[in-house]
């Protein structure tokens, strides 16, 4: 009956899984979720950013994203923290101050632009989404300060993104202004092909690739998603390490307290070792009762 | 021997688990204790440019830093002489004004009152100066701590002339 | 309950306790006794008290950052995350501490299920248990909406509109949840006020769920009656507190292996996408420990239907109690129930998966399936299970030799046959 019942669940469960699994691969079909991958340097428990490539990137940021994406999240100062692109704070200062922002009101009441400071947000190019819209066809260019934790795939997708621009298959219909990528969900995308070969000038002489971009810009926008991605590692690596050696004082502090108890906490080996010697008693005493 | 040792390296067992899980604890608080800290935008939020262009003689203009009222005077000659002629030995907290004021034309302190934190009025009290209505602490014309019960002379805060117009505060 | 009384040393402490019995508890609770054959599976409350004062602790100070306007929050916890001294790691404490207090309530509920903790003299606690638990779904959902990404908002305008489906009175009473004609600050700022608040009626629940636990005592995997001040019991200090540290540790290990590691690993991507009301994400899924309920609402192919059965599905834990008719607790003696108790527990995973699929084809059909069955576990076979079922012999006592370890029995059946066999020889 039990066995009957076991071979039962078992069938069912089995034709579900398989089921299942069949309904899964039809449903991927479609988009392509098998992302480009690269050897990005902050994965991993011991992931930490390459800083040359998050300066390359917030360049790449600067003088091609920039126009149309903003990153509201990021201030200036951010530049030049620890963890991040490390510019020396003189570095970052002349950055910001390329840039104008609102302050105000001022006495008169007036708002007025002034170069930024360390302290202020990234300028951004358009005021509002709506103003940014409209200015790119209908499209909005997501801001980008957290882009790399809002699309699943995270950097692999953005950098697959970069790459994926490719000639439509044959019968496959485009409208105007919109182009064909492997990787956006149904294959449409409103931004045409934003790198090409030597669009930005490297000062540190690494040649700009597009591949070389898309990394490059890809680990400045992880960056700028998880600026404290760095201390997240180091800190958890400490934390978890300490945890186990804990783990095993308390263990064995638990053990030690536990044996007080006599065996209380294996009464099965207490029993057998009882019996075992309720036996072996009795079996010495045995050859007496029979001499 | 052995039942001898034995208690023993228990208490250590015991004594090294109690310790590293206290400092573990203690680890885990400070993140809970740091949070109210000044953040880093807070922190970042250091410096803030003033332009002086339109302050009269015998005028104050207060702006905000930090949070905090921060007063520019542009001092009268007579004010002036009055912060220069005081002797040092009447204070209850001795500054020269020539150390409270870079360029004597211009006053620059924070407008909190040393006492208990309000912000003094100008062009009254015993000194014509300033003046605590909360508790009555009187200051002199270079902000320093005359009558009343506030201890120390009002703050002077780091700041610099970037040109002739325009000071900046932090 | 039946352990020694505490008999205050000093007079100050005489004085004390006299008064306030604070003393006399803490004797009680350090003396508790305990089934000293507890396993695992046990140390759950205490790391579920753990999870509810983590919640508890990062929640407030994340309170003391986070602006519950739909202009700002999202802003708000960009700030946190960049820029307040620990404020990544306090939210993301938060927010995957979430997951790990349901992972959590989920292994102590089916422990429940397993060794029948709910079966008298312990159905009070078990009632406690599952208000607590409606109670955490409701605080959670509430919780995510705060971050006002694009989950937060659909999720929200999803649940609310739940409502809707109850007859003549419905839409009333979203427009009265929304505090306007849609999900916007009026329901958010109402939502954070009672996110703080619930944590706090959770926290008095809780004593109350060990309260009542401590009128009858434990249950144990056995399931039998422990007799109490017998070497069957163990004081709950310093026996069940070191193994609960132990447990907790292992559980901390992997809580910050996702706070660290993979911290957005059980969130949605959308939600790190700012709230819009006029564009809806493709796919809108709960967070996963709400996916069985809400696979069963969609498995209803009608609006109050799906309602109905979704809070039914927690409704009848609370008759649990009593549709289960077997005299046995423990599924250790209940060779068919304990088949079943495994079928239910991949009925609630499989639904789990099928809430996070789109509501078609096959997906839709096995919902159903699964759905039907998850009730018919319930209002069908456990009362019947427990009429014709035939259990196996209980032992007499938690340490009765029945319930030894596999092999040891035929151990002590070899021995006496060899002995057997050497007497009879020896006869000869």
């Amino acid at each position: 009956m039990l066995g009957l019942l076991n071979r039962i669940i078992l069938t069912i469960l089995i034709s579900i899984i398989t089921t299942l699994s069949f309904a899964d691969e039809q449903h991927s079909h479609g988009t392509n979720t098998n992302y480009l991958n690269t050897d990005w340097s902050f994965k991993g428990i011991f992931g930490t950013f390459d800083r040359a490539s998050l300066q390359r990137g917030y360049q790449v940021y600067q003088e091609v994203c920039a126009g149309c994406h903003s990153v509201q999240h990021l201030s200036y100062r951010n530049l030049s923290e620890k963890g991040g692109p490390e510019f020396s704070v003189e570095e970052a200062k002349a950055i910001a101050s390329q840039f104008e922002v609102e302050d105000g009101p001022n006495s008169d009441g007036e708002m007025f632009m002034r170069p930024a400071r360390l302290s202020d947000k990234f300028a951004k190019s358009f005021p509002n989404v709506e103003a940014a819209t409209a200015a790119n066809g209908g499209a909005y260019p997501p801001d980008m300060s957290v882009l790399a934790k809002a699309r699943a795939g995270g950097a692999d997708y953005i950098y697959s993104l970069l790459l994926g621009y490719d000639d439509p298959p044959q019968g496959f219909e485009l409208d105007d202004g919109v182009y064909y990528n492997k990787y956006m969900a149904g294959n449409k995308i409103k931004m045409s092909a934003p790198l090409m070969e030597g669009i930005v000038d490297y000062s540190d002489g690494t040649e700009a690739t597009v591949e070389q971009m898309s990394k490059d810009v890809t680990t400045f926008l992880v960056w700028a998603a998880e600026p404290h991605l760095e201390a997240q590692h180091r800190m958890g690596f400490k934390a978890i390490l300490y945890l186990i050696i804990l783990l095993t004082l308390v263990y064995m502090s638990k053990q030690k307290v536990w044996s007080r108890f006599g065996s209380k906490e294996e009464p099965k080996e207490e029993t057998f070792d009882k019996v075992e010697k309720v036996v072996t008693e009795y079996e010495g005493e045995d050859p007496k009762t029979f001499k | 021997m052995s039942k001898e040792l034995k208690p023993k390296r228990r208490d250590f067992l015991f004594t090294a688990t109690y310790t590293i899980g206290a400092v573990g604890i203690g680890a885990a608080i400070w993140p809970l204790i740091d949070q109210m800290n000044p953040d880093s935008s807070v922190k970042a939020l250091s410096t803030t440019e003033v332009d002086i262009s339109n302050v009269e003689p015998g005028k104050t203009i207060t702006v905000l830093w930090r949070g905090k009222p921060i007063f520019i005077r542009r001092r009268t000659k007579k004010e002036i002489d009055e912060a220069g002629a005081v002797d040092l030995k009447d204070l209850k907290d001795p500054e020269k004004d020539s150390d409270r004021a870079k360029n004597p034309e211009w006053l620059v302190m924070v407008g909190v009152c040393t006492h208990l934190g309000c912000v003094p009025l100008d062009n009254k009290g015993d000194y014509n100066a300033w003046f605590c209505p909360c508790h009555g602490s009187h200051y002199d014309t270079s902000g320093r701590i005359r009558k009343g019960p506030a201890p120390t002379n009002l703050e002077i805060p780091k700041y610099e002339f970037v040109n002739n117009n325009t000071i900046k505060i932090g | 309950m039946s352990e020694n009384k505490y008999i205050p040393k000093t007079k100050l402490a005489k004085w004390f306790d006299s008064r306030l019995p604070l003393l006399s508890l803490s004797h009680h609770l350090k003396e508790y006794p305990t089934p000293k054959n507890l396993n695992y599976w046990w140390t759950f409350g205490g790391i579920l008290t753990f999870c509810l004062i983590t919640q508890i602790v990062t929640g407030v100070i994340l309170g003391m950052h986070y602006v519950a306007h739909t202009d700002h929050a999202f802003e708000s916890i960009e700030h946190i995350m960049r820029d307040v001294n620990y404020g990544w790691l306090l939210r993301y404490v938060h927010a995957n501490g979430a997951s790990m207090f349901f992972l959590a309530v989920y292994i102590h509920i089916f422990r429940g299920l397993f060794y029948g903790s709910y079966k008298a003299p312990r159905e009070v606690i078990w009632i406690i248990g599952v208000i607590i638990y409606l109670l955490m779904m409701a605080t959670a959902f509430m919780g995510y909406v705060l971050p006002w990404g694009q989950m937060s908002f659909w999720g929200a305008t999803v649940i609310t509109n739940l409502f809707s489906a109850i007859p003549l009175v419905g839409e009333s009473i979203t427009t009265w949840l929304w505090g306007g004609y849609a999900v916007d600050n009026p329901t958010l700022t109402r939502f954070y006020a009672l996110h703080y608040l619930l944590p706090f009626l959770i926290f008095g629940l809780i004593i109350l769920h060990i309260w009542a636990l401590h009128v009858p005592g434990n249950n144990n995997p056995t399931g039998i009656d422990v007799k109490k001040n017998s070497n069957e019991t163990m004081p709950f200090h310093p026996y069940m507190v070191m193994k609960d540290i132990t447990a907790l540790l292992v559980f901390i290990i992997i809580f910050f292996w996702f706070v660290f590691f993979a911290p957005n690993a059980l969130g949605h991507p959308d939600n790190y996408i700012e709230a819009n009301p006029l564009v809806t994400p493709t796919h809108i899924v709960p967070e996963w420990y709400l996916l069985p309920f809400y696979a069963i609402l969609r498995a209803i192919p009608s609006k109050l239907g799906g309602v109905i059965f979704m809070f039914a599905a927690i409704f009848v834990l609370v008759l649990l109690p009593w549709l289960d008719t077997s005299k046995v607790r423990s599924s250790t003696f209940r060779p068919l129930y304990k088949k079943f108790f495994w079928v239910l527990v991949a009925t609630v995973i499989l639904l789990g998966y099928l809430g996070a699929k789109p509501p078609e084809g096959i997906y839709l059909v096995l919902s159903r399936i699964a759905t039907a069955y998850y009730f018919i576990h319930f209002l069908i076979l456990l009362p019947v299970l427990g009429r014709y079922e035939k259990t196996d012999p209980l032992p007499m006592s938690i340490s009765d030799p029945v319930l030894d370890k596999p092999g040891l029995i035929d151990k002590f059946k070899k021995a006496a046959g060899q002995y057997e066999g050497e007497n009879v020889g020896s006869f000869k």
